[in-house]
């Protein structure tokens, strides 16, 4: 089942939806680079949040040209671990795990 | 005309079952899960499968929509082995009641061995009755590592991955889930999981083959309205009636009509 929709088409559908949305993101990193600017602590560039630097990795991969995105960045954001954990401390998930981290 | 396979009515106000009429939904599937709180014994799991297989049914009815349910207990509740137990325990007592299609919704939340071993007692009891499973694959970071166990338990218990419906699937775990000849559910969440582009997108890159939707509403973010959405997406791209009617009507047709409690 392929696409019915040309590319132009695609562009002229979905553009202003996902301007916002790139917006969205431009405007969230604003934010917390001005909030931690504001506390003194590290900004999105050197933040140890791996909320945040997880995203600014999302936003690299973008631009790299290859296909697949979608499915590559929910592989970057996940836990790449194989084995259960010991125990459930917790029932929530955060949406990013560490990068660059054994196993991940 | 569809069918929402996925959908926690009990969270929901019966103007949704209005709404959810109006928009073309004949028939749902309401799998047991989380209430937001941890329960404090099993009784409390005993009243709402009462609750599933009695109350809802009588609210859906209402409004001509076909009322089916899954039983367990879930695996944000698993942690607690002994809890689990005293619930399955109680879980036989219903499973002769007209609406129940099978177990469900069972799984991983945080990828624990107790949360696992509560997952394989709940394979064991649907292998030993044959029947359906609905599984809830975990969260954001835990998705991908926890679909893949609880496959690997699936297929260690010996049971046939065509009477197994793997939900929540999202790009990275749907090829994996189809591939090893599962059934795959996508939801319709606002936020997380699929929107009704992505799962759209999803149809065009992997097929409309053992995949469907769902809106999986709840007491969270979310929308009970979310298939019919997903149809209109399909449609304003081009796509073909009989397409966006396989996979929001025929396919969980085809899977569900696997339970003879089943009724369309």
């Amino acid at each position: 089942m392929s696409i019915p929709l040309t590319s132009k088409q695609v562009v002229d559908r979905y553009f202003l939806e996902h301007r916002a949305k790139a917006l969205d993101i431009a405007a969230f990193l604003d934010r917390f680079d001005r909030a931690a600017e504001a506390e003194g602590v590290a900004t999105s560039s050197t933040t140890s949040d791996v909320r945040v630097r997880a995203l600014v990795a999302a936003v690299d991969l973008l631009r790299d040209g290859r296909p697949q995105r979608a499915c590559r960045m929910l592989e970057l954001w996940s836990d790449r671990s194989v084995d259960p954990i010991a125990a459930a401390h917790t029932k929530g998930a955060i949406g990013a795990v560490p990068l660059n981290e054994p196993g991940n | 005309m569809y069918i929402d396979p996925h959908v926690h009515m009990v969270s929901r106000t019966t103007d949704d079952y209005q709404r959810m009429a109006l928009a073309g939904c004949v028939a749902i599937t309401e799998p047991a899960f989380w209430a937001g709180y941890d329960r404090s014994c099993a009784q409390g799991f005993v009243d709402y499968f009462g609750q599933l297989t009695d109350t809802e049914p009588k609210r859906a009815a209402q409004f001509g929509i076909q009322h089916h349910t899954w039983l367990c207990i879930n695996p944000k509740e698993s942690e607690d082995i002994g809890l689990a137990r005293e619930v399955l325990a109680e879980i036989p007592k219903f499973l002769s009641r007209p609406n129940v299609l099978g177990i469900g919704e069972i799984g991983l939340n945080k990828n624990s061995r107790n949360e696992l071993v509560v997952l394989e007692e709940h394979i064991a009891l649907a292998k030993s009755r044959g029947l359906l499973i609905l599984v809830h694959t975990p969260h954001l970071e835990d998705k991908m590592k926890g679909t893949r166990i609880i496959m690997d338990a699936i297929q260690a218990h010996g049971v046939d991955p065509g009477k197994v419906l793997i939900d929540h699937v999202e790009e990275h775990t749907v090829r994996m889930v189809l591939d090893r000849g599962f059934w795959a559910g996508m939801t319709l969440y606002p936020d997380t999981k699929c929107t009704p582009q992505r799962a759209t997108d999803i149809f065009e890159m992997h097929g409309t083959d053992r995949l469907w939707i769902n809106s999986a509403a709840d007491w969270g973010v979310s929308d009970p309205l979310a298939v019919p959405k997903c149809r209109e997406e399909m449609r304003k791209r081009g796509h073909l009636e009989q397409i966006i009617r396989k996979v929001s009507f025929d396919n969980p047709k085809t899977f569900l009509s696997q339970s003879a409690n089943f009724r369309i």
